[in-house]
């Protein structure tokens, strides 16, 4: 493939995207009382500075919702110790250097109403409270940081089990010959519906984990067979793919018409699909072509009257 | 460069899709007969046709174009533009010929998709 670099380098950017777009889809899903933290170590207001400094030392925090009772009544954090210890007054009450005014978020808001404040008000932690208005928990950025990336984890571990169950499928299974085979019915002339079978062999086979070009291969082959089935069959037929560790099997098989001279349709650009079935850009005559391009081995038999059966393999 | 930059050059109306301009350009391709797509378009390409029909979001979609572009005034139906949205192909029409189409494209650097060997 002479294009294979810039295709990684578009998954790689697209990638990239994605995962910003799942930061920012995080901050508004993750609800703030999922994130903060729900033991509080809280102070009271006839606490001395002093022995305040030493709860905050003990618990390795910088500061600490104050309550008298059940009653938040306010707020105080390392630097008002420090101011208090440049004036002398580390003997002075909590309740006499607190700050008063206590900002507090809801616990059942999201992420971001916190950052918001958060860079609003450059405060280092804000009190949590329910709608009742008592204390639940405490939040500090560190707090939405840690939060995200264990959100994230916890995702992109989902995604890696997804992704491992399928993908071993043929390790965990043992047999002789394991092998999954996929049936699709395909309807004649119905060009609305045209392309979901090879829209869902696709699919599949990325669950699967095959290689990219190989998905390529077996999706422009399974959609020129569905189509085929679409546009020359009288009672549709049937796309069946089996697909082995090391190889797939793509067979398409219908009832009739029956092609009349196999070696001609097989030439490019030879077509019987009458003009309308042209006009919307089907039945150039290539179906057959590209399917064999694209394939490893391909064979085509077919009786008038009876049917037509094409079978292609693509070694994985 | 990003489909983004393609539209607002050309002046294009976006009519599905809007969401997913954002995608870098691999190259570009243009035919009517989807066969032909099938076999040359390349992932992360733009593709320029006068079909408007349903199909071409499954073309499109099957091999993760960045986006189809239908010239000549010709309007996708409803069908269409929600099978489009659904699988998050854009769709971008416009007045002008597909050969004037594919000429802007070029003096805007992008390449046609180049013909390789599918083994």
């Amino acid at each position: 493939m002479v294009d294979t670099h810039g295709e990684e380098k578009i998954t790689a950017s697209a990638k990239s995207i994605l995962e910003v777009t799942k930061l920012q889809e995080l901050v508004y899903e993750l609800k703030i009382e999922e994130v903060m933290t729900k033991k509080v170590v809280t102070v009271s207001p006839d606490d001395t500075m002093r022995a305040m400094k030493e709860v905050l030392r003990m618990n390795r925090i910088s500061g600490a919702p104050v309550m008298r009772g059940r009653e938040l009544v306010g707020i105080i954090s390392i630097e008002n110790v420090i101011k208090a210890l440049e004036r002398g007054e580390i003997e002075a009450t909590v309740g006499e250097k607190m700050t008063s005014e206590v900002q507090t978020l809801f616990a059942d808001e999201t992420v971001i109403h916190a950052v918001n404040k958060f860079g609003r008000l450059g405060f280092g932690r804000l009190p949590v409270v329910n709608r009742q208005g008592q204390l639940v928990g405490i939040l500090t950025q560190g707090d939405i940081a840690r939060g995200l990336l264990r959100q994230l984890e916890i995702d992109y571990h989902e995604e890696e089990i997804h992704r491992y169950r399928a993908s071993h499928i043929f390790q965990d299974i043992v047999s002789d010959q394991t092998g999954l085979i996929l049936r699709y019915k395909v309807q004649p002339r119905d060009f609305s519906r045209c392309g979901e079978a090879a829209s869902k062999l696709k699919r599949a086979l990325e669950r699967l984990g095959a290689l990219p070009a190989i998905v390529r291969r077996i999706a422009v082959v399974s959609y020129e067979a569905e189509t085929n089935l679409v546009i020359h069959t009288t009672q549709g037929g049937e796309l069946l793919a089996e697909i082995q560790p090391e190889k797939i099997r793509i067979i398409a098989v219908d009832h009739g018409p029956g092609i009349p001279d196999v070696e001609q349709a097989l030439r490019p650009g030879y077509s019987t699909a009458p003009d309308w079935i042209r006009e919307l850009g089907f039945g150039a005559g290539m179906g057959l072509s590209n399917i064999k391009t694209c394939s490893d081995e391909m064979h085509l038999d077919s009786k008038i009257g009876v049917g037509t059966r094409l079978e292609v393999i693509i070694n994985m | 460069m990003k489909l983004q930059k393609i539209v607002e050059e050309l002046s294009l109306s976006v009519q599905a899709a809007g969401n997913k301009l954002d995608t870098e350009i691999t190259g570009g391709y243009a035919s009517d007969l989807l066969s032909c797509v099938m076999a040359k378009a390349r992932k992360g390409n733009v593709w320029v046709t006068l079909q408007s029909h349903l199909n071409i979001v499954a073309v499109a979609a099957l091999l993760q174009l960045a986006g189809i572009v239908v010239t000549e005034g010709m309007s996708p139906d409803a069908a269409t533009l929600d099978k489009a949205n659904e699988e998050g192909i854009p769709i971008l029409t416009t007045s002008a010929t597909t050969f004037a189409v594919v000429g802007q494209l070029t003096a805007l650097g992008i390449k046609g998709a180049e013909v390789v060997n599918d083994k």
